[in-house]
């Protein structure tokens, strides 16, 4: 099925009998999915808004994200949470779009000084699963009109609505952006310094630990950049290497798209913890492949894809410490026995549950994929 | 304003109420004296009243667990209360509700610089949790004008902003994780000092839901470090449509402010008249900062008064010390006492997309000549809030209802050219009947089931948010 509007689309749910499985480029995926009848979102595409000078884009949710960003960068602009693709990581081919951005709250290495996908997104349209369509939020970035369903949205992969529309909270691009790496640091020395430097007021927009070496991204105004990496290599000492413009910006794509696993085997770990519990984290997974960002608050790590790719350890450690982690990717042996997303206490679970069943009393939408 | 009407079989067992609380908090926490409860009879929506059943001061989780347990069982509603500096009421009591205050939940539990959070129980106030990290160089970055005395805990039920969430966000952008006790004394534990959800984002419909999902008592907030600098810069215009290009000129030109404040002609003359800050007389005034270090402070400004300059500004003022930054934002921050001062006035807070600006200032320049009303603008131009002051006599018989007859007119207004009702300061009783100018009926039901999965019996402040007709048959049980 594939709706060419939004009222097609209450339509096809409303007619549905049984499971639907909703599909927007299919490039974010996670866990394993019940089949049922595909439901894809290509038709309800075009950007029907872009307001540059009032920072605000509203678009179809089948809308392409290629197409949103290319819309972004003419005006000068962009979506501010440095959107991951994990085609290579997943193994997925195709376009994604900028529903399945929301559905999934994708969010890159600048999730953590402009916040992730859900605090950019500002409004919603949806189908819920009886049919009726919904509006949340709206188009502008203050709004608290009512409860903030925009939240509830993001990140829910599709579980309580189909979304048909989003608006986004844009950013300008900034005219400059450099990194500083510097090789050879351990874990507990990494997230040292990556703490040192988020805590400056030199607004470090990246923070990221790959091998062994700590980068640090600075991005905004030519003169504003320079004057931060000065400031910023003299509280952190030297050893520091630069890397410019373009050179710095590959560097980001590479911890944004997790590329150092790609086309590497194994099952993979999202987790995200304090940052200061990186080191930690790394210890109890000492035969992983670790990739950090987030200042040592978000881990990938590639383990074996056997048995139950260490749920128990990992999951049993953050039950302790606090913090989630998600199976990204596992053969469907390791997803038998290992639910994808972290598992939620009994009173947190009663009201995902509970929300659920409101939002899609027949269980039509994506059922289980977030069990 | 109409409000449920009493529970007499409520009033009727007050001892019995009473006594239960009494029996699990210590005396001085329960206030049941009938002049003593008249403390808690309003907000900062002082023209609604309504003395309480009773009130109750927690200081702990646990008591606040035990006191909603109590009110479950025995199906009192709930009014929670952070500081009572609401504007839309969400803190008014019903006279068969118990108020829970967390006045006395101040305390802060963990401070955490290394993963940049801190820890605070939600009676907090918010200025005061800056006063907590900024000696060591954080700061929390929402900041309501009402920060020296509301509450995290109101600032999250209301998802409060402030004057430099163009940057920073508001209070739902900066919140980590909640301690949340629900309307059967059930405690949950949501967000952490990590980032982002597990599952649902449950913290993210909590934030803003105006207590009625639960009772925040604790709270883990992202605190930032201070930027070396700021520094203003206030610029007069001779329409409301030129600063209004000004300000999408200076966002398209990919400079993001701190904040960019707008005050028109009736405003800027009030504000004068009162604290003298020497600002023009002029049509459109804004005051734009920006932060960093002096170099840093200098290259934006610069291309933003080069920008202001293509739009021949009457006047243009850049700080050239903290005394003149002062003075600059002088007016701007006595603008609500100089419009007090002239009469009393009604504070509307809603939202527009910033290129309507100009049309919506012109439209309520004309409803204020149709309802004989004065009304001044100050907003927050960067996004689009705007905060309109209708003044009013409240001894004149008629006025503050034409008054509130004028704010309606100028929200739907605010809808109708895309934007909303409430920018920054909730719909509590206040916008509570215009939530179908901006909601389907769908619309509110969707979001009236996530009350309905986290309080079942709708006992938590339930006369707010939503209209009355639409939740009858939930309140009713």
């Amino acid at each position: 099925m594939k709706p060419a509007d939004e009222l097609e689309l209450a339509e096809m749910i409303r007619a549905a009998k049984g499971p639907l499985r909703i599909v927007g480029g299919g490039t974010r995926r996670i866990g394993q999915m019940a089949g049922g009848e595909v439901l894809e979102t290509g038709g309800l595409s075009g950007i029907s808004l872009y307001e540059p000078g009032a920072l605000t884009l509203v678009a179809g949710a089948g809308t392409t994200l290629a197409e949103v960003e290319a819309a972004l960068a003419e005006g000068g602009q962009r979506l501010p949470f440095e959107v991951p693709d994990l085609r290579g990581l997943l193994g997925r081919v195709g376009a994604s779009t900028i529903g399945g951005v929301a559905a999934a709250n994708a969010s890159g290495p600048r999730r953590i000084q402009a916040g992730a996908c859900r605090d950019s997104l500002i409004g919603v349209r949806f189908v819920d699963g009886a049919g009726s369509i919904i509006k949340n939020g709206g188009r502008v970035m203050k709004n608290v009109t009512g409860y903030d369903l925009v939240k509830l949205m993001a990140g829910s992969h599709g579980s309580l609505g189909v979304m048909s529309e989003v608006a986004f909270k844009v950013l300008p691009r900034p005219e400059a952006e450099t990194s500083l790496t510097r090789d050879g640091l351990t874990p507990a020395e990494a997230v040292t310094v990556m703490s040192r430097a988020l805590g400056s007021p030199f607004e470090v927009t990246g923070a990221a630990y790959v091998a062994g070496q700590v980068r640090l991204r600075i991005e905004g105004m030519a003169g504003s950049v320079a004057y931060r990496l000065g400031a910023l290599t003299k509280m952190l000492g030297g050893g520091w290497a630069v890397a410019e413009a373009a050179q710095s910006s590959a560097l980001w794509v590479e911890v944004r798209d997790v590329a150092a696993f790609v086309g590497q085997p194994g099952a993979v770990w999202r987790i995200s913890v304090k940052p200061s519990a990186m080191p930690q984290v790394l210890g109890i997974m000492a035969d992983a492949q670790t990739v950090c960002d987030w200042g040592g608050g978000l881990i990938w790590a590639r383990v074996a894809d056997t048995g139950d790719a260490q749920a128990a350890a990992l999951r049993g450690y953050l039950a302790q410490i606090g913090g989630h982690a998600t199976l990204v990717r596992a053969s469907a042996a390791v997803f038998e026995q290992v639910p994808a997303f972290h598992p939620a206490p009994t009173a947190i679970a009663a009201l995902a549950t509970g929300l659920r069943a409101k939002f899609d009393p027949r269980s039509i939408l994506n059922p289980g994929v977030m069990e | 304003m109409e409000m449920p009407v009493i529970d007499a079989t409520i009033v009727a067992r007050k001892p019995a109420i009473v006594a239960a609380l009494q029996a699990v908090l210590p005396h001085d926490a329960v206030i049941h004296d009938e002049a003593e409860v008249r403390a808690y009879e309003c907000d900062a929506l002082t023209a609604y009243r309504c003395p309480p059943l009773a009130a109750v001061l927690p200081r702990t989780t646990a008591q606040v667990a035990a006191v909603l347990r109590i009110c479950h069982q025995m199906g009192v509603p709930v009014v929670p209360r952070g500081s009572g500096t609401s504007l839309a009421g969400g803190a008014l009591p019903t006279g068969d509700c118990v108020i829970l205050g967390v006045a006395r939940m101040t305390g802060i539990l963990e401070t955490d610089y290394a993963n940049r959070f801190i820890r605070v129980q939600s009676g907090r106030t918010n200025l005061s949790v800056t006063g907590a990290v900024e000696s060591d160089g954080f700061f929390y970055a929402p900041d309501p004008s009402s920060q020296l005395a509301c509450a995290i805990a109101g600032n999250i039920a209301m998802n409060s902003g402030g004057a430099h969430c163009l940057k920073y966000g508001v209070t739902t952008n900066n919140l980590l994780g909640v301690t949340l006790v629900q309307m059967d004394g059930t405690v949950l534990e949501i967000g952490g000092a990590h980032l982002d959800a597990p599952g649902l984002d449950l913290l993210g419909v909590v934030c803003g839901s105006e207590g009625q999902l639960g009772v925040v008592t604790e709270a883990i907030l992202r605190i930032l470090p201070k930027p070396e600098g700021a520094r203003p810069v206030l610029m007069g215009f001779d329409s409301n449509e030129v600063a209004g290009e000004c300000v999408s000129d200076i966002i398209k030109a990919g400079i993001l402010p701190v904040a960019i404040e707008f005050m028109d002609r009736p405003c800027i003359e009030a504000t004068e008249a009162f604290a003298k800050a020497g600002y023009p007389m002029c049509e459109a005034l804004l005051i734009v900062e920006v932060e960093g270090s002096p170099a840093e402070i200098d290259e934006q400004l610069a291309l933003i008064i080069a920008i202001a300059k293509r739009h021949n500004p009457v006047e243009l003022r850049e700080a050239a010390d903290e005394d003149q930054a002062r003075r600059i934002w002088l007016g701007r921050k006595s603008a609500f006492g100089a419009m007090g001062q002239i009469n009393d006035y009604m504070c509307l807070d809603g939202t527009i997309p910033v290129s309507s600006l100009p049309f919506v200032l012109r439209r309520i320049g004309e409803m204020s000549k149709e309802y004989g009303l004065g009304v001044g603008n100050v907003f927050h131009a960067g996004d689009g809030n705007m905060h309109p002051l209708i003044l009013y006599d409240a001894n004149k018989p008629g006025d503050l209802e034409l008054c509130e007859a004028f704010g309606a007119d100028i929200l739907k207004l605010c809808v109708e050219v895309g934007g909303c009702l409430t920018g920054e300061h909730g719909v509590g009783i206040e916008k509570r009947d215009l939530m179908k100018v901006q909601f389907a009926p769908q619309d509110m039901e969707a979001q009236m089931w996530v009350k309905d999965v986290f309080d079942p019996q709708w006992l938590l402040n339930p006369a707010k948010v939503f209209p009355l007709d639409i939740t009858a048959n939930r309140r009713a049980g």
